[in-house]
């Protein structure tokens, strides 16, 4: 069954964004693109959640966070980075406090470009979101360990990155 | 065996004991006396179970002079002591309560003594044997954990003197009183007996001799004083009115409008020693006895002895003003008292102020004095002992482990001591939860108050102080059974005499909810159908769907045992912080913080500096008004 | 006296009925709030997906909780379709959501432990009124048995005004509406991310989320009594009843707890006090 498509719950995570793209992400939630038609519920909390929405860049201040929210939900779980910061830290990439886009940290499956991020195109990330879940449920099922594995952020960027500073 | 030898060697046999307390000289002498006599006091209670339970109520005649006198020249022992103790601590009150009913009595003795008639001054019924299976089974129980209690406590304590002969002594002497108390016909015995264990309670809470224990002492002292003063005078009033009335029985048939004043002095002394309020601080204040002390005050004897004569005098009381004002101190103690104990940190003021609120309802029920109110509180006497003894005793156990009987350091025990925090979890759910007995209790009141005439005012008393019960027992057992990081398990090895009594007590609080229905039918209904011509019955219905609840109880823990697959394991939700798993996080400006969680107390709701006066103010003047109106009704009618 | 088939029907129906509400109280929220709305069969799916995640724990034994706080829930319901005592009813309701708490408190995490200790405290608002809700209908029919109340020719909510107004108050904490979603809320409410509920996933959640159905029929069963005179009526009322706490719900930001607790008790002891010395008073 394939409930995991008419249930998408996100948790939205503002990663030291502009703020821009955090109001369209709440702009969905309006009455003027309802994203509760197809049944996304902003949580808030990474244990109910299946979509991690996240907007802004990765610096050492919300490193730990973003990777804590990512581990503590449950799977079959995907990532939208949504901000053209939050794919690849955009105009912001080489500043000093800066360590880069979310994919950096955690495997991003959807990319949402914009400054800021249209509400139509965020929808349509959250949308082509469901999809990947759908295929993440079908291969936890076959193979929960290999799943598991290729989920967990390796070793390597849990360490302070020395880089950044 | 006659009844009545075993009525006399129940009052006789626990003073062997007492004296070989005073001699023994090594822990393991001590250790096999009290186990012995705790099982030879089980073994008779068993056997006047099988025997007296169906016989009603029988009354024996004992030659009344020669002990009578042996009696009145004990108490005026008694009285030399307490006025030595009260000169010595220089405390006037006690001095002047003691001069005051000493002179009462020798009054009494000396103008009207001779011509009382008691016919029979022994009695038994129903009643009197399910407080005398409370008073021994339970009792001697905590005499058996008070063996293993000591030694750590006194090991703990270095500084304080160790008199455990004469501590154990004491508890006997109690319980010895304590059954003289249950199966007494004559007040003056009653009396007698109860002066006894004032004495023993103020011995007993004074035993650690630090300054705070000596005033507490007084305190509990000077407030059953008054009771004891009040019992004189009833005794008094009694003799002035003809004499014909010393007897309980002769008292119960004299009909109500005489016998309403002595009543509602006794009533009156049996508020003070139940700690009602205003009288409530004494045993707050007797948590500084060691726990098996507290455990006995408030399980099985003392508090008990207060609500065991109004539950007795009940008939008296039914339908009186007096009787609804005494209901009312009762109801109110019964809501205040619970939400005192919802701003107490401390275990045992929780388990002192739930006692206090517990027996408020008792005494509502009694006051009420229906034949379902009186159904309801004879089954919350025996629930609330069993609970609450267990309670006591396994926080007294966790403190010699934990350091401390604050509810706050008592997180996570179910890994830290499991075996102790199972026993406090069955004895907090025993307390509130259903379908455990001291909740089939206060429904079986709830039904008692709707039926009785003006009850609804009670109903809606019970219904709020209920809700609150909820919540300040829910939150300790969270305290309890929360998993925390620091879970290094410390419970080493808990004493066996110690662990032999917490499971006793644990299987008595199951097996008592199973077995309701029978103690129901085989104790306390006989004893409703003989005094009050009518009894309540739990339908069939609601018999097997408990019965249901409780299997469900017994039976869904056990599935922890099945196998089951292991979960991924996260750490809790923490905002996202970085946390490390003893719960260490880096707050803002990158302090290092410790998570810490604590319980609400809502202060200034139930605080004690609101609640209390409030009660004590409230329930003085009800008492004033109570004994007001009992003068009134037995002086014009 | 105790139907068993009844008891049968509602372990079966409850789910279906209750998913049906909330989904139908989603879809008229959106509504007031301008919104299209899921679809009314999206409660469903949400169940239906939560039970195909990962269930990741902080602790085990938090998972035996909830299984006895849905068997225990499920245990109230049948008891009260079944037809037996209305004060043990509750009595089982209360021992269910000790449960959740109990559930909540052993996570040991900050966000469940306001939560438990909130829902305690919701515990308490509302069991009074609920105690006096079922003991003014004893009053009324002269029995604790829901199968008698219910089929009682007695029109009980016509003797019992103020006890009806007062549970309706309270019925607000129990259907976790606004504004006495404190402990917990469908919505986000960001300063106690999910209160109660915070450290359940998957599953687990999925279970806490199919009790709430059962609850919320076996609330609006209660509702019923109060119309068991007429079950058109009594239908029309729940109806009515229910379309009043989504507006409610809609209409009224969150409470403190101290207004909750104080209001509720307020309520119960006024309502309460008045209505039952009223039908004392007059000898119904």
């Amino acid at each position: 069954m394939a409930y995991l498509k008419k249930s998408p719950w996100i948790i939205h995570y503002d990663a030291s964004s502009c703020n821009g793209c955090d109001i369209e992400i709440l702009a969905c939630l309006t009455p003027m693109y309802d994203v509760e038609r197809f049944g996304i519920v902003n949580t808030g909390n990474p244990k109910h959640a299946d979509i991690f929405v996240v907007t802004g860049t990765v610096n050492e201040q919300n490193r730990e966070i973003i990777l804590n929210i990512y581990n503590q939900m449950p799977n079959p779980k995907a990532v939208v980075a949504v901000g053209i910061c939050a794919t690849s830290a955009g105009v912001f990439r080489e500043c000093y406090n800066v360590a880069g886009g979310i994919d950096m940290l955690i495997p991003v499956d959807v990319y949402v470009p914009g400054c800021a991020a249209r509400p139509e195109s965020i929808i349509d990330g959250i949308v082509t979101a469901w999809g990947i879940l759908e295929e993440k449920r079908k291969t936890m099922n076959t193979a929960p360990a290999a799943a598991d594995a290729a989920a967990e952020p390796g070793p390597v960027v849990q360490e302070p990155a020395g880089g950044a500073q | 065996m006659e009844i009545v030898q075993l009525l006399l060697f129940l009052i006789l046999f626990p003073l062997i004991p007492a004296v070989f307390m005073l001699l023994v000289g090594k822990d393991t002498e001590r250790n096999w006396i009290v186990k012995l006599s705790a099982l030879g006091i089980g073994a008779v209670l068993v056997y006047l179970l099988v025997t007296g339970s169906n016989k009603g109520t029988l009354y024996y005649a004992i030659g009344s002079e020669p002990i009578g006198l042996v009696m009145f020249a004990i108490e005026m022992a008694i009285a030399v002591f307490i006025l030595y103790m009260g000169l010595r601590y220089r405390n006037s009150l006690v001095v002047a309560l003691i001069v005051l009913q000493t002179m009462i009595m020798i009054a009494f003795e000396a103008m009207y003594a001779g011509k009382v008639e008691v016919q029979y001054n022994l009695f038994i019924d129903q009643f009197s044997i399910i407080m005398a299976l409370i008073i021994g089974i339970i009792g001697s129980l905590i005499c058996v954990y008070a063996l293993g209690y000591m030694k750590h406590f006194h090991e703990h304590h270095p500084s304080c003197l160790d008199r455990r002969n004469q501590f154990f002594c004491i508890l006997f002497v109690f319980i010895a009183a304590m059954f003289g108390l249950v199966f007494s016909n004559n007040i003056v015995w009653v009396y007698f007996f109860w002066e006894i264990t004032t004495l023993s309670s103020f011995l007993l809470i004074g035993y650690t001799k630090t300054d705070e224990a000596i005033a507490n002492s007084f305190t509990a002292l000077w407030m059953n004083l008054i009771g004891g003063v009040a019992f004189s005078v009833a005794i008094l009033s009694l003799a002035t009115l003809g004499g014909g009335m010393m007897g309980l029985d002769q008292l119960l048939a004299s009909g109500k409008v005489i016998a309403l004043i002595p009543a509602a002095l006794i009533g009156f002394a049996g508020l003070t020693k139940a700690a009602q309020l205003p009288f409530s601080s004494w045993l707050v204040g007797a948590m500084v006895a060691p726990t098996p002390v507290s455990a006995l005050l408030h399980s099985s004897t003392m508090v008990k002895a207060g609500v065991y004569i109004i539950v007795r005098l009940a008939p008296i009381f039914q339908g009186t003003f007096s009787g609804y004002a005494l209901a009312f101190v009762g109801a109110i103690t019964f809501l205040l008292a619970s939400g005192i104990a919802i701003s107490q940190t401390n275990a045992k003021r929780v388990l002192a102020y739930s006692t206090i609120a517990n027996l408020g309802l008792v005494v509502a029920c009694a006051g009420i004095g229906t034949y379902e109110a009186i159904w309801a509180a004879i089954l919350l006497i025996i629930f609330h002992a069993i609970s609450k003894s267990l309670l006591f005793m396994a926080v007294g156990t966790a403190e010699h482990h934990i350091f401390s009987r604050d509810i706050e350091n008592m997180h996570g025990l179910i890994n830290r001591m499991p075996r102790v925090a199972a026993m406090m979890v069955i004895g907090i759910a025993g307390m509130f939860l259903a379908p455990f007995g001291m909740l089939i209790s206060k429904w079986v009141a709830i039904r008692a108050f709707i039926d009785a005439p003006l009850g609804f005012v009670f109903v809606i008393i019970l219904a709020f102080g209920s809700a609150i019960t909820v919540f300040f027992w829910a939150k300790w057992m969270g305290k309890i059974i929360s998993v925390t990081p620091d879970s290094e398990n410390i419970e080493g090895k808990v004493d066996r005499s110690e662990w032999m009594t917490l499971v006793s007590l644990a299987g008595l609080s199951i097996i008592t909810t199973f077995i309701f229905p029978l103690i129901s039918t085989f104790l306390v209904e006989p004893f409703l159908l003989r005094n009050y011509g009518a009894t309540a019955q739990l339908g069939q219905y609601n018999i097997i769907i408990m019965i249901m609840m409780l299997i469900l109880l017994v039976v869904l823990p056990l599935s922890v045992l099945l196998p089951h697959k292991k979960h991924k394991h996260v750490m809790p939700y923490m905002g996202g912080r970085q946390t490390t798993p003893d719960m260490r996080f880096s707050g803002s400006l990158g302090i290092r913080r410790q998570m810490e969680l604590s319980n609400y107390y809502l202060e200034n709701i139930f605080g004690e500096k609101k609640l209390k006066p409030l009660g004590t103010y409230l329930c003085a003047a009800i008492i004033v008004i109570m004994l007001a109106g009992a003068f009134a009704t037995g002086a014009f009618l | 006296m105790i139907s068993i088939v009844w008891a049968i029907v509602f372990i079966l129906l409850a789910p279906v009925a209750g998913g049906l509400v909330a989904g139908i109280d989603r879809r008229i929220t959106a509504r007031m709030q301008g919104r299209y709305g899921p679809p009314i069969l999206q409660p469903f799916y949400d169940v239906g997906k939560l039970f195909e995640k990962e269930h990741i724990v902080v602790n085990e034994t938090q998972i035996f909780y909830v299984i006895c706080y849905f068997i225990f829930m499920v245990f109230t319901g049948a008891l009260f379709f079944s037809g037996a005592d209305l004060l043990l009813t509750i009595f089982s309701l209360t021992l269910a959501q000790i449960f959740l708490v109990l559930g909540a408190y052993v996570t040991y995490s900050p966000y469940s432990h306001i939560g438990a200790e909130r829902e305690l405290i919701q515990i308490m608002a509302y069991e009074p009124m609920v105690i006096l809700a079922a003991v003014g209908m004893f009053v009324v029919t002269k029995s604790f048995n829901v199968s008698d109340i219910a089929s009682s020719t007695i029109p009980v909510v016509l003797f019992i005004p103020g006890i009806f107004l007062g549970f309706l108050y309270v019925l607000t904490i129990k259907l976790r509406k606004s504004p006495f979603d404190i402990s917990t809320s469908h919505h986000a409410h960001q300063e106690i991310v999910k209160g109660i509920t915070t450290e359940f996933s998957g599953p687990s959640l999925g279970l806490i989320e199919v009790a709430h159905w059962y609850e919320t029929i076996f609330l609006l069963g209660f509702v019923y009594l109060f119309f068991g005179f007429n079950p058109v009526l009594a239908i029309i009322a729940i109806t009515v009843v229910y379309l009043l706490e989504i507006l409610i719900d809609n209409t009224n930001a969150r409470v403190k707890w101290q207004l909750a607790l104080k209001s509720s008790w307020a309520i119960a002891a006024t309502f309460g006090v008045v209505n039952l010395g009223v039908l004392y008073l007059t000898g119904v």
